[in-house]
């Protein structure tokens, strides 16, 4: 059921995995069971199929809307798992109907809904109402197939994405960025975000309109919006953005049209030619905000439009100079929707709002996040996968980065590594369930670095703990017995007690911030993985895909996580991860822009 | 590894102190006769183990010689008393802080007589570091043991012989502690040991168990990371500042990332998102408390996720939690219970053990004597010689933190016989004996301790009393009176210090503390007057009997049951009457009874029943010696026998109040057959049984009876249950639910109690039950 593409673009990273060897933590010794996986595998017949009408998406859209937001099966698991004090059992309300997102499961299972083509898995969910997926959001343009998808013409996202072809046409108007100050902090991914109820905008009809003045009239307001037709009825005005505003970082995707005819440039306004010339030009915002270039997917085709999709993230705490920015550029006068995930699409939805003008657009964060990996998966990393495994992950000498094919992923575990961390078990690309989440996340690894080493940025606490050694703070199972415990089978190497040693006034005294640094991250690594294997051997799911912020430029997290999946599973399971880490919530919510359009 | 390296939890000296003063005698209890150590040292506490015999004084009936009646005349008594010496096997263990392991050596050294040991056996990882100390101290050879194994071990054997040994952890309830009673099947079940890291081992039968888990996250991570990121430098001090912080300055919260929508949402705010998500900044300063209190959230919701995810994958719902990281700290059982109720949604009870803390030592003890096959045996909690669990809830009883800090004990008895389940029981994973929890039920609790505070003076006398030749009773009486006034007080502090607190366990307690010195059966004397005095009454009483019409006979023997059940010195109200009016009699007796209807009144349905076919067997619990037994429950039993019913009379193995022994039934029955030819020819036909109850108890636990009582109830078909008694049928068992059918009868002779039912003093429950088809 998989299969491996070889010969992946030679991304390669020099093996040098630390804990490999030794890092499992004394937790895991369990042996994996063989999971009978045979049928979850072949995907649901359901959705395999490319063309899905006009109007589904619509459907999809609006059935969102009006079933709102994700959060309420998932509730109280959401980000936090634990508790917060022992104080209060969470509540366990149940979202108002409006609020309630038909896919999630709602609390503890009781409620999933079997489908056929999976019963025989336990409990997930299937998208009840919604009759088209999310991602069918892209479908429509399925009349001019144009790029196929890199890796797999079954893969229907992939086919869909690649039908879409080029629509010309766009107005821009400047948008005299000055964008705000950008942090330049590193660090973990949102938590997850949380789903929206949509707003529909009013219609949007063509009619290119000059550019406007930066404070407009209604008048003004009105041509702007006719002029807003980007070549086609129902797609939506540029500029377009996606956004994913997580605990710890905001994630913005921008997709910058490449194929603008000399005609449409000079209609687009300076307002969204001064964005896209301000973003496409700098990789780095302000103080905080950067562009990963290198994550560029370039020659992309999207609702029509040929372009390159930008990836840019920036610290959470700067989003008010962010909102604030906004207003001061009047980009409410772009009269753009702003579709927007994570917590923050709510908790800033009101300050996007007064301050600046701007209606979010808010969505399901797990949504996003699964539409916009299966998405981004679906048209590859240019030209190469986006996927991609450890190969000989118990062996530093031979751990190599190869190239996976994701073609059917189902059912896949999805493991999101933002500030928090969430699990999630993914059936189909509209059903699925969280199967849980824990505190010790992202959040967690750079909160206890900033305490311990007195370090400030994701950046540098990585740095260090590359530098570190964490068997100086960590009593393994030879600090112990002297050696391997035989009698359970545990090698010496193991870690007992993660900061065991540091029960100790000699070893506290002995240790540098680099290994604790690097305990620091062992630890929460190790212990996620832990949890993510437990999952995976409750759920009969082999794959275990690593996703999330946590995982930016952090080799020594994902060498560790594809040691424990393998090694404490006797190779049962596999570690998958993406190169487009975190992002995949914001893409998704760019996705979602385009599917709301279509519903109009 | 459990608890290795685990050093410092609750210990206070930094000095190693020779020199400390122990109270010797009070703890290393028997020291002399010890045969067998098993040590458990842990990283700040040892637990030592070792087996020995006891020698206790017991009073033995033996009926006279009587070669001709003129012998029998000369008697005024039925029989002969005499006080033996007994030798009983107990096992004791003994915990107490590292810094005193050398004194104790010192002190086990030269207190350890006549010894032919010559190994011990020792675990924890305490283990490697003192065994030169011991093997030099002690001139015993160390032979280590497993620590999971015997931890696996100790748990074990809690279970099976403790009753109400699990708890549960309930916050906001008064006591926190509730207590569970035990399945008659411990297996399977799931030991989290949280150690200075987590073992998640599964525990399938005896000796099969499997390490199914772990996690590096453990207790050894607080406290290395508290200690690194506080200035607080001991496990106990870091928890204490935990408790004092507030973990929402330091953790994300959901709340912190959705703002205000996580209520519409339906999403709880106050969810941490990313534990220590909001220290990621330099320029904040955090509390110490604020991070220790998050530190503790995330290390304690961690481990429960984990043990939920084993537990579900390996299908088990009783999870038991130890290690130092648990025991006995009331925030850690919290914080732990909470996380497996969250993440289990309430499928997974989080379990704690009241002797958590010793099954390491019993388990390396149990190693060390396999040869004696003690799981064998029945062992029982010596509620006298043991400390009981103490809250270390700091604002509970200083004084006895203090104690339990440095200096715990626990006694275990070897019974005679093993125990088991009445057969007869309907449900055995749900029955309870106790009808009231004094844990639970402060008013009743108050006055039930008021009113052994109350008879204890006359307990003491009545000690003295029952042994006239010995010099040192009113001294040992005085010990007596002592320890148990003192246990008394410590209960009414921590009702839960021995688990679930009942009139049962306040009674069994007295008669252990009455054991301890020495006063084996305060009774026994009385009862041989009683027992004289009724037997000479048995024939006038059986032939008044047998003038009736059936139906007349059938309630005077309800009657005669009841009234015979005024009798018990057990009571307060009675024994004051009998100590002023010793003539009080039996006809008087039926006179005090209350007029039908009784309080319970289901005698019309009795008498039905009796116009029915005959039982097949019925199971008699007697009472009181004297009147009770031999007017009351002896012509009943007659007419069951003329009716064809075989009858098994089930008495006491061991002496608690005046309740007849199975040792005086056999003399009673004896003498009474020699009156009467039926009870005579049942007696050689067996159709009539004795048998004894494998109890020393004035009350009734249907799930520990002698294995001999449960297979004869099983081969002769019992189909009738008969108790009798208030402490048998009404502080235990009033709501016990059997197979078959069952009389529960007595006379409530305390006015408080009478009150509560709704009556008045000797009021009478007569409650006869037919299980559902």
């Amino acid at each position: 059921m998989l299969k491996l593409v070889s010969g992946g673009s030679g991304q390669d990273w020099a093996c040098s995995v630390a804990e490999a060897g030794l890092g499992s933590e004394g937790a895991a010794f369990e042996v994996a069971r063989p999971g009978d996986l045979g049928e979850a595998s072949c995907g649901g017949p359901g959705w395999g199929c490319a063309g899905i009408p006009d109007s589904a998406p619509a459907v999809g859209m609006l059935q969102a809307g009006a079933a709102g937001s994700a959060c309420g099966g998932q509730d109280a698991e959401e980000l936090g798992e634990p508790v917060g004090g022992a104080e209060e059992r969470p509540a366990r309300l149940p979202p108002p109907p409006a609020l309630r997102l038909l896919n999630r499961k709602p609390q503890g299972g009781s409620e999933e809904i079997k489908t056929s083509e999976n019963d025989s898995q336990r409990g997930r969910l299937r998208r009840g109402p919604r009759a088209a997926p999310p991602a069918s959001g892209m479908g429509d343009y399925g009349r001019q197939p144009e790029r196929s998808a890199p890796h797999t013409p079954g893969d229907p996202t992939g086919a869909r994405a690649a039908a879409v072809n080029g629509l010309l046409h766009n107005g821009f108007h400047q948008l005299p960025v000055q964008q705000p100050r950008f942090f330049n902090r590193g660090s973990v991914g949102s938590g997850d975000p949380a789903p929206p109820r949509l707003l529909l905008q009013p219609e949007l009809q063509p009619q290119p309109q000059p550019p406007p003045a930066q404070h407009d009239s209604p008048a003004k307001k009105c041509r702007l919006r006719r002029r807003m037709d980007s070549g086609k009825k129902n797609r939506p005005p540029f500029p377009w953005f996606g956004m994913d505003i997580g605990g710890t970082l905001v994630k913005l995707v921008y997709f910058e049209p490449k194929d603008i005819t000399a005609e449409e440039e000079q209609e687009e306004v300076e307002n969204l030619k001064s964005i896209r010339k301000y973003l496409t030009s700098n990789i780095a915002y302000g103080k905080t905000g950067i562009r990963d270039v290198h994550l560029e997917l370039k020659n992309l085709t999207m609702c029509g439009r040929k372009g390159n999709l930008h990836f840019i993230r920036f610290p959470s705490s700067a989003m008010h100079t962010f909102i604030q920015m906004g207003s001061e550029k009047n980009f409410s006068s772009l009269h753009t929707t702003l579709c927007a995930t994570g917590g923050g699409a709510f908790k800033f939805e009101e300050d996007f709002r007064m301050i600046a003008n701007l209606q979010l657009h808010k969505l399901d964060e797990l949504d996003c996040l699964i539409q916009g990996l299966l998405y981004v998966d679906s048209v590859g990393f240019n030209g190469n996968p986006e996927c991609y495994y450890f190969e000989n992950p118990t062996n530093p000498e031979l751990c190599q980065k190869k190239p996976y094919c994701l073609d059917n992923p189902y059912p896949m575990l999805l493991v999101n590594m933002g500030s928090g961390v969430s699990i999630l078990a993914v059936y189909s690309k509209d059903n699925y369930k969280r199967v849980t989440g824990t505190s010790l996340g992202g959040g967690t690894f750079l909160g206890l670095c900033c305490l311990l080493t007195g370090c400030e940025t994701f950046e540098e606490a990585l740095e260090m703990a590359a530098k570190g050694d964490s068997t100086n703070v960590d009593k393994l199972v030879k600090d112990i017995y002297g050696g391997d415990y035989e009698r359970f089978g545990l090698q010496g190497s193991a870690v007992a007690s993660s900061f065991g040693n540091m029960m100790s006034k000699e070893k506290r005294d002995s240790i540098s911030k680099e290994d604790l640094a690097r305990a620091t991250l062992v630890t929460i690594t190790n212990n996620i993985g832990s949890i993510a294997r437990m999952c995976a051997l409750n759920e009969n799911i082999d794959r275990v895909v690593f996703a999330g912020n946590f995982l930016r430029i952090n080799m020594v997290s994902m060498k560790l996580l594809a040691y424990a999946m393998d090694f404490w599973s006797k190779g049962q399971l596999k570690a998958l991860f993406l190169e487009h880490e975190g992002y995949f919530g914001a893409v998704g919510a760019l996705l979602e822009l385009f599917k709301m359009t279509d519903d109009q | 590894m459990a608890e290795c390296g685990a050093s410092g939890s609750g210990s206070s000296g930094d000095s190693f102190d020779k020199s400390i003063t122990l109270p010797p005698d009070e703890i290393f209890r028997n020291l002399e006769n010890a045969k067998r150590f098993a040590i458990d040292i842990g990283g700040s506490l040892t637990k030592l183990a070792y087996y020995s015999t006891v020698q206790h004084k017991v009073a033995k009936v033996r009926s006279f010689d009587h070669s001709g009646k003129d012998a029998e005349q000369d008697h005024e008594s039925p029989y002969e008393i005499s006080v033996q010496e007994e030798v009983t096997a107990r096992l004791h263990f003994v915990k107490f802080e590292n810094t005193y392991i050398e004194a104790c050596l010192d002190f086990i050294k030269d207190h350890l007589v006549n010894t032919e040991t010559k190994v011990i056996q020792a675990t924890g990882g305490g283990a490697y570091k003192f065994k030169d100390l011991i093997e030099e101290k002690l001139q015993l050879k160390v032979d280590k043991e497993d620590v999971m194994t015997c931890l696996i071990k100790g748990c074990n054997f809690v279970l099976k012989n403790i009753p109400q040994e699990a708890f549960v952890y309930q916050k906001d309830s008064d006591p926190e502690f509730r207590f569970q009673t035990n399945h008659p099947n411990i297996f399977p079940y799931l030991l989290v040991n949280i150690g200075s890291g987590v073992s998640i081992v599964k525990v399938e039968t005896e000796d099969r168990f499997e390490w199914i888990g772990g996690s590096s996250i453990g207790g050894g991570t607080f406290w290395g990371l508290g200690a690194l990121l506080t200035k607080t430098k001991k496990f106990d001090e870091l928890l204490h500042l935990a408790s004092r912080g507030q973990h929402a300055n330091v953790d994300m919260l959901v709340q912190d990332i959705y703002g205000g929508a996580h209520q519409t949402l339906g999403l709880s705010g106050s969810l941490i998102a990313s534990s220590f998500g909001k220290s990621a900044t330099a320029d904040q300063e955090f509390s110490q408390e604020d991070m220790a209190k998050s530190l503790l959230h995330m290390i304690s919701n961690d481990i429960g996720q984990l043990a939920c995810l084993y537990a579900r994958l390996h299908h088990l719902d009783r999870v038991y939690f130890g290690g130092f990281f648990i025991r006995g700290h009331p925030v850690t059982m919290r914080t732990i219970t909470y996380s497996i109720n969250f993440f289990s949604k309430g499928e997974v009870q989080a379990l704690f053990l009241r002797h958590e803390g010793y099954l390491g030592a019993i388990g390396a003890f149990l190693k060390g004597a396999e040869q004696d096959n003690p799981n064998q045996y029945s062992w029982g909690e010596n509620y006298a010689g043991s400390s009981g669990l103490m809250s270390s809830s700091p604002d509970v009883c200083p004084a006895q933190r203090t104690r339990s800090g440095t200096f715990d004990l626990l006694e275990m008895d070897r019974l005679e016989r093993p125990l088991v389940n009445l057969p007869l029981l309907l449900d055995p994973s749900s029955y309870v004996p106790d009808t009231v929890d004094l844990t639970d039920d402060a008013l009743a609790r108050k006055y039930w301790l008021s009113c052994f505070e109350e008879a204890l003076d006359g307990v003491v006398k009545r000690a003295v009393a029952s042994q006239p030749g010995s010099v040192d009773a009113a001294e040992r009486a005085q010990k007596f009176r002592q320890k148990y006034w003192n246990k008394l007080q410590t209960l009414r502090q921590q009702p839960f210090a021995y688990g679930t607190l009942t009139v049962r366990s306040l009674l069994d307690t007295r008669e252990h503390c009455l054991n301890e010195f020495n006063f084996p059966d305060p009774y026994s004397k009385v009862k041989q007057k009683e027992n004289g005095a009724a037997l000479k009454c048995f024939q006038k009483v059986v032939c008044a009997l047998d003038t009736l019409d059936w139906e007349e006979r059938q309630l005077a023997l309800v009657q005669g049951l009841l009234a015979g059940n005024v009798f018990d010195w057990g009571a307060k109200a009675v024994s004051e009457v009998l100590e002023s009016d010793p003539q009080f009699g039996f006809e008087e007796a039926k006179r005090k009874l209350e007029e039908r209807p009784w309080l319970v009144d289901c005698y019309n349905k009795w008498l039905q029943r009796l116009k029915g076919p005959p039982h097949k067997c019925a199971l008699i619990f007697a009472d009181n010696s004297g009147v009770d037994v031999i007017l009351g429950v002896f012509p009943f039993v007659r007419e069951l026998l003329s009716r064809g019913t075989e009858v098994i009379l089930a008495c006491n193995s061991g002496p608690a109040l005046n309740d007849v022994t199975y040792s005086e039934s056999l003399i009673v029955a004896e003498r009474i057959a020699a009156m009467d030819p039926v009870v005579h020819s049942a007696l050689r036909e067996e159709r009539l049984l004795l048998v004894q109850t494998g109890s020393s108890s004035p009350c009734l636990d249907l799930s520990r009876l002698d294995k001999g009582l449960a297979v004869l109830v099983r081969e002769r078909s019992t189909d009738l249950v008969v108790i009798e008694g208030m402490g048998r049928a009404v502080h235990t068992n009033y709501y016990a639910a059997l197979h078959c059918e069952s009389l529960k009868l007595a006379v409530i002779k305390n006015s408080w109690l009478a009150e509560r039912l709704g009556g008045r003093l000797f009021s009478v429950i007569f409650k006869y039950e037919v299980p559902a088809q």
